[in-house]
């Protein structure tokens, strides 16, 4: 079921390809959040309550995410990231600092199950090849949500 | 037409082409000899009257052109479809056809994938293959090229210029080496100079090659044409079948257009080598100095000297081959990568992966080609936008 899904995504992605001469290969919205990232974290002092790592250099794709959670409510109220990686890695973890913070925050519970599928859809879809981008992003926001609770019970 | 040229040029929009190793422009010279094949000469080679007849010797005298400029015969030399169909009429067909005298392959580790995976096919036909490391600058070892010798060596494909890297292999070294261990004209030494064609001496006997791969696109002429050079007397198994046209040894109806584009780029190639040479060494190298000195954790992938005039090759710590060439491309900066993620492959560049170079950084090369439009104008551009883009994806990096 969820396969099939991700293959309708992609087949809207490459129709889209088609029709104009220039286009990317990526999405609009892709192209969007690597030319323009959000929560880039730009602060070396930035206070974490939890941090998560996935992926190596040594693959082409790094990504770290650290996240501040509101200790009433347990949702997340800021998520910064740093990613190595190409266009789709830098997009796909921009978006999801984006999801995870919306409308009040994702609950930590919540974001520790974050699917991929719910970031490449909300990216428009990525190419076939691409789709283990995006599954890199919400392994690190996994860690960082495992992190925290681990550093919360402390 | 015209736009498109002016695309990779700066007149119009800021624009500046550096990816000649992928493709070149069309000559307009070129084209303009080209025009009365597409529009006149349509008979078929192959047939007898007068028209067929006009055809064939438009061939003909393309053979003799090719020949002339390698040294070599009319009758060595066969027109193909692409560099790629070049490369696997060299590796499968003379392998196939020498399969009795023995079934031992040697390919350098930096050969294009025309060669590499025509090799691997041989693999699964039963024959087998060594590959040659190179060292930290892209070169073979000519030590371990003897040792990797032995008596049922039936073919040793090793590329005058590297694609990626650019780096140049002593040819006319490798081939007295393997000349040594020749009996019975076996092994046979094929070279892949699709890169080198129109920048290095190309003369087969001086180079002491016995086959040679040519094209059209990375010569400023037409795309789908390919040439092999085969000295006489040497066994082929053609790959393409089912007619007689290039002495039997590729079917199909002769691009005629096309041979005339690849001769006439060929030529013109030829005639401004020297300058052009001199000129892409002198830019290349500004451009290089001027790289390392404004990025930070900077590196030249290749030979620093034994390298194509017109390849530059960098690895930027930290940031990830793709990213910058999408940066690049929204300055109207066109470069390439051929490691990375890039959206065809994931796996980083088999070349990249073959010279000594730390994994971190295997997935962070660009490469940028400058070609006959490229001015210092265009380099300069470069060397003002790259350092932002760069600087741009370091802030997003995990990696400093």
């Amino acid at each position: 079921m969820k396969k099939n899904r991700k293959k309708t995504i992609n087949a809207t992605v490459k129709n889209k390809c088609k029709s104009k001469l220039e286009s990317w290969i990526y999405s609009d919205i892709v192209k969007d959040h690597f030319f323009h990232p959000r929560n880039i974290l730009l602060n070396d002092d930035y206070e974490a309550d939890g941090m998560g790592a996935a992926g190596s250099p040594v693959c082409g794709d790094m990504m770290m995410v650290y996240i501040k959670v509101n200790p009433e409510t347990k949702r997340i109220k800021d998520c910064k990231w740093r990613t190595f990686g190409c266009a789709s890695a830098i997009a796909s973890t921009s978006m999801m600092s984006i999801m995870v913070t919306e409308k009040g925050g994702m609950p930590v519970e919540k974001a520790m199950n974050l699917k991929p599928q719910q970031i490449l859809e909300r990216l428009g879809g990525l190419p076939d090849r691409k789709f283990h981008c995006s599954v890199l992003g919400h392994l690190a926001l996994k860690e960082a949500a495992t992190d925290y609770l681990r550093n919360a019970k402390k | 037409m015209k736009a498109l040229l002016d695309l990779i040029t700066t007149k119009n929009m800021k624009s500046v082409y550096l990816d000649y190793a992928a493709s070149t422009y069309l000559d307009p010279a070129v084209l303009k000899k080209m025009i009365p094949c597409l529009r006149g000469y349509f008979g078929n080679p192959s047939s007898m009257h007068k028209m067929g007849r006009q055809s064939k010797s438009i061939i003909k005298n393309a053979k003799h052109d090719i020949a002339e400029i390698l040294n070599a015969k009319p009758e060595e030399i066969i027109f193909t479809g692409s560099g790629t169909e070049t490369d696997n009429l060299a590796v499968l067909g003379t392998a196939y056809g020498n399969r009795s005298k023995g079934k031992h392959i040697i390919v350098s580790k930096i050969e294009h994938k025309a060669v590499l995976e025509a090799a691997k096919k041989l693999k699964r036909d039963g024959f087998e293959i060594t590959y040659l490391n190179v060292d930290s600058s892209g070169l073979i070892k000519i030590s371990e090229l003897k040792k990797s010798i032995k008596q049922d060596t039936i073919l040793i494909s090793i590329m005058t210029a590297n694609n990626e890297i650019g780096a140049i292999q002593p040819i006319a070294e490798i081939s007295k080496i393997i000349k040594i261990f020749k009996n019975k004209g076996l092994p046979l030494f094929h070279t892949d100079a699709c890169q080198a064609a129109g920048v290095l001496d190309l003369n087969v006997n001086k180079l002491g090659v016995d086959l040679m791969t040519l094209n059209g696109s990375k010569i400023y002429g037409p795309k789908g044409i390919g040439c092999l050079y085969v000295k006489s007397g040497i066994k082929l198994e053609p790959i393409i079948i089912g007619g007689e046209q290039e002495w039997g040894l590729r079917a199909g109806t002769e691009n005629l257009a096309s041979i005339i584009g690849f001769v006439e780029a060929f030529k013109l190639a030829e005639k401004l080598k020297f300058k052009e040479n001199k000129r892409l060494t002198n830019l290349r190298n500004y451009f290089i100095k001027n790289i390392i000195k404004s990025i930070p954790d900077c590196r030249l992938n290749g030979h620093p000297a034994k390298r194509l005039p017109n390849n530059v090759n960098v690895s930027i710590k930290g940031i990830e081959g793709e990213s910058l060439v999408l940066m690049l491309d929204k300055y109207g900066i066109f470069a390439s990568t051929g490691s990375a993620c890039s959206a065809s492959d994931l796996e980083p560049s088999h070349v990249i992966s073959a010279i000594d170079i730390s994994p971190e950084l295997s997935h962070s090369n660009i490469r940028f080609t400058l070609g006959r439009k490229t001015t210092k104008k265009d380099i300069d551009y470069v060397l003002k936008i790259l350092p932002q883009a760069v600087k741009k994806l370091k802030t997003a990096s995990s990696l400093r």
